[in-house]
């Protein structure tokens, strides 16, 4: 069974619809990625699968001994209070709290765990400074470790290289890439169409028209071609 | 702090607090004094942090409210109502400041002051004492000095603040997660609303407990003042909670013993030692130039 299975799927705000008939499946070990215009609900979506808002209709099934609660989240946005003080260590820590339940203390495997993604995401170095000082690409990869100490399966990204450098976005993806390999399954949402079908298996795109498949397929699809088009069209779309 | 003067002076202000602490009465309420300055640091990051410090503002003045109605009512145990009372108001504001249709600001400002107004009317109106304006102004300002607090209430707060510290260490590493990022805390199954409830119940309690050492109206004083000063010098949760909970202490602490010296009101003496400290802080900060 796949990981993840939406079937006829409307996600949207206090009964307002923003994305409708939604059907797709991710299973172990895909690489997803959603594409869509500002707008279209790709946040929406993804907040829906981590269970933050619940289905407007339709619903989501989890599969293959996938909890919601065990997926890592990386939010689109991730608003930390100015001199909230708060060490890259503590923040990776939390992540799994999630596996802590109600023990209050975390436990040596948990510490380990997280020591670990740090060492991953190389931020090893960063793990006592505060969270505030951090540059924006330090700040992804402290709020990525996080995300990957609360889950053994899978991670949704909202835009992880959103307001990064060309370099930082390319060592992100290579990054993601790398986790995917080592057997995490990704669902990504990203702007970037180019690195999309570079590094993705599957394609699900919303909006105007809703696609869903795999990435050669995708780039063979009406649907596809059109963006593709446009997106090679207006560089900016790219990198808002 | 300038309490050392002269030698004669210096000597006769420790005969003075010896003879004080010859009294285990005087001591019980010392440590209560201290104890109940710990429990105000705790939370005072998340309070700052979380936009509950105008949560904390509104359930003092609340708490005046409902204190009011025990003295009207005569209750030699004013906290049998005082604490639900502000329990249940700080439940109630949390509501309001999750519904978004109701702005939660204009609400707790609402509530806040119709408590004072109503508070003092009722005292005015129906108090039994004889010394109604020194009433008022002990349950603003805190009582003159901590020796004041009955056996009871020395008691009733020695029990609480325990709980709230034990509580609070329980409960910890939750309460950074949902302070920091409530977002990601949902996502990972953490029970956010729980957490929340949890927060604003342990605020109430402490402040139900501030006010009996400082007075409704410097509550946010004592819980605000520790954890600011911490994060101008610390950056990491922990050492900032740590530090704020020693500073509190060390500050109630000789609140506490200069205001037993000096004779001044007990409430204002530890939030101006706060302040004291707070400045020093800043300049530590300033110079080390973590900021
Ligand atoms: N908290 C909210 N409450 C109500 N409506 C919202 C909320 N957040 C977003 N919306 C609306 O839902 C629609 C979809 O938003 P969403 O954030 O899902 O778009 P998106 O595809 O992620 O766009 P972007 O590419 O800009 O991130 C928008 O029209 C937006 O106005
Ligand atoms: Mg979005």
């Amino acid at each position: 069974m796949a990981l993840i299975t939406a079937k006829d799927l409307s996600v949207g705000y206090g009964g307002q619809t923003v994305a409708e008939h939604l059907n797709f499946k991710v299973n172990s070990g895909d690489y997803l990625c959603i594409v869509g215009e500002n707008g279209s609900g790709k946040s929406t979506l993804v907040k829906t699968l981590v269970k933050l808002i619940k289905p407007v209709a339709g619903e989501v099934k989890y599969g293959d001994g996938l909890m919601p609660g065990e997926i890592g989240y990386l939010p689109q946005h991730t608003v930390v209070q100015r001199d909230f003080p708060a060490s890259v260590k503590e923040i990776v820590l939390s992540g799994c709290q999630s596996r802590m339940g109600l023990r209050p203390f975390y436990n040596s495997e948990e510490k380990k765990l997280a020591a670990d993604n740090m060492e991953k995401m190389g931020i090893t170095d960063l793990s006592n400074k505060c969270y505030r000082e951090l540059s924006g690409g330090q700040q992804q990869r402290v709020l990525l470790a996080r995300a990957l100490c609360a889950t053994k399966k899978m991670l949704i990204l909202d835009e992880p290289v959103s307001g990064l450098d060309p370099k930082v976005t390319a060592e992100m993806y290579e990054l993601v890439a790398k986790l995917n390999k080592e057997g995490i399954t990704i669902v990504m949402i990203s702007h970037d169409i180019k690195s999309a079908v570079e590094y993705a298996d599957h394609i699900l795109h919303i909006g105007n028209t809703i696609y869903f498949g795999s990435k050669n397929e995708y780039l063979n699809s009406k649907a596809g071609k059109i963006f593709m088009m446009m997106q090679s069209k207006d560089p900016h779309v790219g990198n808002r | 702090m300038s309490e050392t003067g002269k030698a004669s002076d210096g000597e006769y202000m420790i005969d003075k607090l010896m003879m004080y602490m010859e009294y285990p009465f005087v001591r019980y309420a010392m440590i209560v004094g201290v104890m109940i300055a710990l429990c105000s640091s705790l939370l005072g990051v998340t309070l700052v942090l979380k936009r509950y410090s105008f949560i904390g503002d509104g359930l003092s003045h609340v708490a005046f409210g409902v204190m009011s109605i025990a003295a009207v009512l005569n209750l030699t145990n004013t906290m049998i109502i005082v604490l639900p009372g502000t329990i249940l108001a700080a439940v109630l504001l949390l509501r309001t400041g999750q519904n978004a249709k109701i702005k939660g600001d204009a609400a707790i400002a609402m509530i806040s002051v119709g408590a004072l107004a109503f508070g003092y009317l009722l005292m005015n109106k129906f108090s039994t004492s004889t010394n109604l304006s020194g009433d008022v102004c002990s349950t603003l300002f805190g009582s003159m000095s901590i020796l004041t607090l009955t056996r009871r209430e020395v008691t009733i707060c020695a029990v609480l603040s325990v709980i709230v510290v034990i509580v609070f260490i329980y409960f910890y590493h939750k309460i950074f997660a949902v302070t920091f990022d409530e977002t990601f805390a949902k996502s990972a199954g953490t029970r956010v609303n729980a957490y929340n409830l949890l927060i604003a119940v342990v605020i109430a309690v402490i402040i139900v407990l501030a006010m009996n050492l400082v007075g409704s109206l410097l509550i946010s004083a004592l819980v605000i003042f520790p954890a600011l000063s911490s994060m101008r010098i610390f950056k990491t949760f922990k050492s900032v909670t740590v530090f704020s909970a020693i500073l509190s202490v060390f500050c109630a602490f000789f609140g506490i013993v200069i205001s037993m010296l000096a004779g001044t009101p007990v409430g204002s003496t530890i939030v101006a030692a706060d302040i004291v400290a707070f400045g020093i802080c800043s300049l530590i900060g300033r110079f080390t130039g973590t900021r």
